[in-house]
């Protein structure tokens, strides 16, 4: 594909040391406190300074260990709908917003199972900005897809195109937002990797809540993140890595 | 013909009482500024083009992911709100006041808090 995003993604993965310097550069930290520069990037990324916008050098990513999520725990879940404001009483339960769920699997074959969150997989080819008549749908330039909810006219195209279900629809009026998180009816939405955060610096919190640690944050494209340099090392696995959609979310021990 | 008249005469007064029946029916909008000092721009200039700043704003931010700009509609907010009600909006509400004068009808507050210092949740256990 002649996707940016991916030509990005390819290359820092051939010119491996070639980019890390360019990164370190970038940063302008690398030589006054190489201790400092470690701490930021495994920590909490790289926050822009005000009035940068997100760079396609910059490519967030998520790797969940499923060995390590434990069945029947949603403290993801939880932080999540705290974070975000999800906190609507709902007439019809299976119109809820979703941003985060948990999935119970078992292989039938020899009882294996899995417990694991599904969300939006920040997809660098996402089927749901494909189909958007308005494109509210967007992905933006450092791979956080995104509804765009000043354009959305709750067409819920999206909704069908996304293989993961990762969309909800608002269907009532609400007033209890996040101030840092506007959200409201007649519009679609998904996990935004809690961008507010993240343009701060911060981790998503579900990633925060997480207690057993299974879920790291980072920039996929930046070979000293945490992320990066296990993606390198670990197996993983994407979700119907068969669509060819090269996500942004990445599992182990599925 | 005195019917006609009386007729001329009642058209007239009305024409003569038109406008100042207008202004006493719309008063000015009462605008309380909660935090003396000064605008992001000259209030000439606010009053006339702040629908203006925060389009472009909101793309840049949403769009772009620029942060820490000037024309942000949560900047607007917590300078503005009401000390007595915290929010832009309602009675005296310094955003409804004026729009309401002008019959202007925004739907941002769909989605966005209208309410300054509304207690940033969090994640539970967790210190910023
Ligand atoms: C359907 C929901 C929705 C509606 C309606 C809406 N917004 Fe937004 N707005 C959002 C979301 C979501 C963001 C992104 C928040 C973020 O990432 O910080 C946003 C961000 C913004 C921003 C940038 C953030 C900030 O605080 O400066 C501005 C400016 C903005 N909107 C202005 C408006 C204006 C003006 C209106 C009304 C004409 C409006 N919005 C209506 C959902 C909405
Ligand atoms: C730092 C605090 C601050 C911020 C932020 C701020 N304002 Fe203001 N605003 C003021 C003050 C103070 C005045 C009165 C200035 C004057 O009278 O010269 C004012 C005046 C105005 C006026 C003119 C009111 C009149 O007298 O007719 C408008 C309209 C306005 N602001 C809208 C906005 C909007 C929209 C935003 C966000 C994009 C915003 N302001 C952000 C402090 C602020
Ligand atoms: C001095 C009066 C005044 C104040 C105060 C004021 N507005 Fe407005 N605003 C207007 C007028 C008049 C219009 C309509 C202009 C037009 O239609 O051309 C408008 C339009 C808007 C629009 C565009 C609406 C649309 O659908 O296109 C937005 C957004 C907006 N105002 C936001 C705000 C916010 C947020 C505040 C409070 C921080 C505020 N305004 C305070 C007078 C004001």
């Amino acid at each position: 594909m002649n996707d940016p995003q991916d030509r990005i993604d390819n290359q820092s993965r051939r010119s491996f040391v070639g980019t890390a310097a360019a990164v370190g550069a970038g940063l302008g930290v690398a030589a006054l406190a190489p201790g400092l520069h470690l701490i930021e990037v495994s920590q909490a990324g790289t926050a822009r300074s005000p009035g940068e916008a997100a760079s396609n050098t910059v490519r967030w990513g998520m790797l969940i260990d499923t060995t390590k999520c434990a069945s029947g725990c949603d403290a993801c879940v939880k932080a999540c709908n705290t974070e975000n404001g999800i906190n609507e009483t709902i007439k019809d339960a299976r119109q809820g917003s979703q941003w985060i769920r948990k999935i119970e699997l078992k292989d039938p074959k020899n009882g294996r199972e899995h417990s694991l969150p599904m969300m939006c997989q920040h997809c660098a080819n996402p089927p749901c900005v494909d189909v958007c008549p308005t494109g509210a749908s967007m992905k933006r330039a450092d791979g956080i897809v995104l509804v765009d909810r000043h354009i959305c006219i709750g067409c819920r195209y999206c909704m069908m195109a996304c293989p993961y279900k990762a969309r909800s629809f608002v269907h009532q009026p609400l007033t209890e937002q996040n101030p840092e998180v506007p959200r409201g009816i007649g519009c679609v939405e998904s996990c935004t990797f809690c961008v507010h955060r993240v343009d701060k610096g911060q981790m998503p919190a579900c990633v925060e809540a997480c207690p057993e640690g299974a879920m790291t944050f980072g920039d996929l494209n930046d070979p000293a993140s945490a992320i990066a340099q296990r993606l390198a090392r670990e197996p993983s696995t994407q979700v119907r890595a068969d669509l060819k959609l090269n996500l942004g979310v990445r599992y182990q021990g599925i | 013909m005195t019917f006609m008249k009386q007729a001329l005469v009642g058209f007239a007064a009305v024409l003569l009482l038109a406008p100042a029946l207008a202004v006493a029916e719309a008063p000015k909008p009462a605008l309380k500024i909660e935090n003396p000092g000064q605008c992001i721009a000259p209030a000439e200039e606010m009053r006339r083009n702040h629908m203006e700043m925060l389009k472009h704003q909101r793309d840049r931010t949403m769009r772009q992911g620029i942060r820490g700009e000037k024309a942000s509609l949560n900047e607007c907010i917590s300078c503005h709100a009401s000390k007595s009600t915290g929010s832009v909006l309602g009675k005296g509400g310094f955003c409804q006041e004026c729009h309401s004068y002008a019959a202007v009808k925004l739907d941002c507050w769909d989605c966005h808090q209208p309410k300054a210092g509304q207690k940033h949740a969090g994640v539970a256990g967790v210190k910023e």
